[in-house]
């Protein structure tokens, strides 16, 4: 299914302004079905504002994404996540009184092919289908190691379990492109290792593609194929990991932000 | 629970009101008055909840949703010429509260339109201005009685057919809260950003949640109007809204049972302060300023306090 050619994500001559601010300008990005790419850049390069977007929570002022080869500027978020983008935010967004099962139950609704009425009156089908939702919630729990904390308050796990939770949940909307927004955030060493390790094993066992907003250089350069850099808003480098570590204006973007 | 557990609670609620009301005639006219309004109320909360506890949306509208109700079954009833006792009124009751419930729901989708736009006390304001736009309207339509009220309501409604409708609005709406499905609702409620990129059609949901909170309140103003036989716009105010939101409130956002306790209590609470005749508004008054603050959560729900929901929606607001 995903073996068909081309890219799965093409953002063309993308552009945002937010009043005179350009928070973006002319970007480039490809992205294959089974790309790994990692999005790197000073705080306050923009990279966020890709993510949003792709996602269809900004529209661009210019340009257009391309998704599966169809544009998708002026879709609605719902409806771009329906496509089959899914991602996670910089600043959690968990359901906060939702335990941990529900966050992912939520992710599940779209697929659901009977609604209100079936709820309601509880017709047959609706068992069915409500022991479906079960079987596949409690399948991604596994592989994650999440179902001890299952029926947890998501926000009240530990930092790392949350970030994970928060993939897992983006997971379970059944996407052909992941978004990670600063995944290893406020995680300590261990749990670092341990998530570029569920990185790795999402892509493989779901086979999809994935755009990975990081700071932490081990982790980006440790588990990604092809690497852009964002400075202000402009792609200043894209390359392998080798290449990007000794290209000398990331060098420089990154010691301006030091010198700051 | 098995799989139809829900809904053999259901019959049995039903039987069970049905038996009760056969001795209905036994039970003292004043305490049926105040069982039925408990039954009334416990419809209008429950439903509310649905709209303000678990999708998250402030309204206060719910007296015009229950007046287009009440109006609308008294005009189907009088048109058919139902007679309490008559065995056409077992069709006729059931006919005029289910186009009572659909003329609100078609106002509620007309209130959940605005509702796309407007959060937190934006929306609260413009449900009230709806709701009293709707009595204004009906106070200036004369084939409505007017200001003088529309008399002459057949006396249909016994303890039955309220508990009845109580057990049907319990039923759906915990079926639904309690569905993969109606886990949308409460995605809206937690945070619409993230709901929305999980796949969410917010917008539908919160028309949804209007929409059958609606209609339930125009069932409830139906049962009210076979009840007491006359109405009149001012019993639909802005004031009947509030005590609605009170009975949501102090029950605990987002929790059924509380919700049921509590709307089951502040309807006894003042006909139990009677005889301190003048104290009573000021009792009752001071009764909900204490529970808001000794327990912001309701008496009842942790699920959800209203200064949470302030929070939540204040975090709407946040950077993506
Ligand atoms: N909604 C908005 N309104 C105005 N300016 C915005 C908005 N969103 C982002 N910006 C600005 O756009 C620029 C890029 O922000 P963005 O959040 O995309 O950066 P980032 O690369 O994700 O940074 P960080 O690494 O700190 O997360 C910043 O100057 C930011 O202030
Ligand atoms: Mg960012």
């Amino acid at each position: 299914m995903n073996s068909a050619p081309g890219n799965i994500l093409e953002l063309k001559a993308c552009g945002i302004n937010f009043g005179g601010l350009t928070a973006v300008s002319a970007l480039e990005v490809a992205i294959g079905r089974r790309d790994l790419l990692g999005m790197i850049g000073p705080n306050g390069a923009g990279k966020t504002t890709v993510f949003n977007m792709i996602t269809g929570v900004y529209q661009p002022t210019k340009g257009s994404v391309l998704f599966d080869g169809r544009n998708i500027v002026g879709l609605k978020p719902y409806q771009i996540a329906g496509l089959g983008i899914g991602r996670t935010f910089q600043n959690i967004r968990l359901f906060p009184s939702l335990t941990v099962y529900e966050n992912i139950q939520v992710s599940l609704v779209k697929t659901l092919r009977h609604g209100f009425s079936h709820s309601t009156l509880q017709l047959p089908r609706f068992h069915e289908e409500e022991r479906a939702v079960r079987a596949s919630i409690v399948e991604l729990l596994e592989i994650f190691n999440l179902t001890h904390v299952m029926n947890e308050r998501a926000t009240s796990l530990p930092y790392g379990d949350q970030r994970r939770t928060e993939i897992v949940r983006a997971l379970a909307t059944k996407p052909q492109l992941l978004l990670l927004d600063e995944p290893a955030a406020g995680m300590n060493a261990t749990e670092k290792v341990e998530l570029m390790r569920l990185i790795r094993l999402v892509k493989e066992r779901f086979d999809i593609a994935i755009l990975l907003i990081e700071h932490d250089m081990k982790v980006v350069m440790g588990i990604c194929e092809r690497i852009i850099v964002l400075d202000y808003g402009i792609k200043i480098a894209e390359g392998p990991p080798e290449a990007i570590r000794n290209n000398l204006s990331v060098i420089e973007a990154y010691l301006g932000e030091q010198a700051a | 629970m098995g799989v139809h557990a829900t809904k053999v609670v259901l019959l049995a609620a039903i039987a069970i009101s049905f038996i009760v009301s056969l001795f209905q005639s036994q039970i003292n006219p004043y305490f049926l008055q105040i069982i039925i309004y408990i039954g009334i109320n416990i419809i209008l909360a429950t439903s509310l909840n649905l709209i303000n506890g678990y999708a998250g949306q402030f309204s206060l509208g719910h007296a015009g949703f229950m007046a287009l109700g009440g109006y609308t079954g008294a005009v189907v009833s009088t048109t058919l010429g139902a007679t309490p006792g008559g065995s056409s009124a077992v069709i006729i009751l059931p006919l005029a509260l289910v186009l009572g419930g659909i003329v609100a729901a078609l106002a509620g989708l007309l209130v959940g339109i605005p509702s796309l736009r407007l959060r937190g006390d934006y929306l609260a304001i413009t449900t009230l201005g709806f709701g009293e736009i709707i009595r204004v309207v009906i106070q200036n339509l004369d084939f409505l009685g007017g200001a003088r009220g529309f008399t002459g309501i057949p006396k249909l409604t016994n303890f039955f057919w309220v508990f009845s409708v109580v057990s049907i609005t319990v039923f759906v709406i915990s079926n639904l809260v309690n569905s993969s499905y109606g886990k949308g609702f409460l995605a809206v409620r937690d945070d619409e950003i993230a709901a929305q990129a999980m796949g969410i059609n917010t917008t539908k949901y919160k028309v949804v949640a209007f929409v059958t909170g609606a209609f339930f309140a125009g069932v409830a103003g139906g049962l009210y109007a076979h009840f007491v036989s006359y109405i009149n716009p001012q019993q639909f105010s802005f004031i009947r809204s509030i005590e609605i939101v009170v009975m949501v409130i102090v029950g605990g956002m987002g929790n059924t049972p509380g919700v049921i306790i509590a709307a089951a209590l502040l309807t006894i609470l003042p006909e139990a302060l009677r005889p301190i005749a003048e104290y009573r508004m000021v009792i009752y008054s001071l009764s909900l300023v204490i529970i808001m603050i000794t327990r912001p959560q309701g008496l009842f729900g942790r699920e959800l306090s209203l200064r949470s929901l302030l929070g939540r929606l204040r975090k709407q607001a946040m950077p993506v």
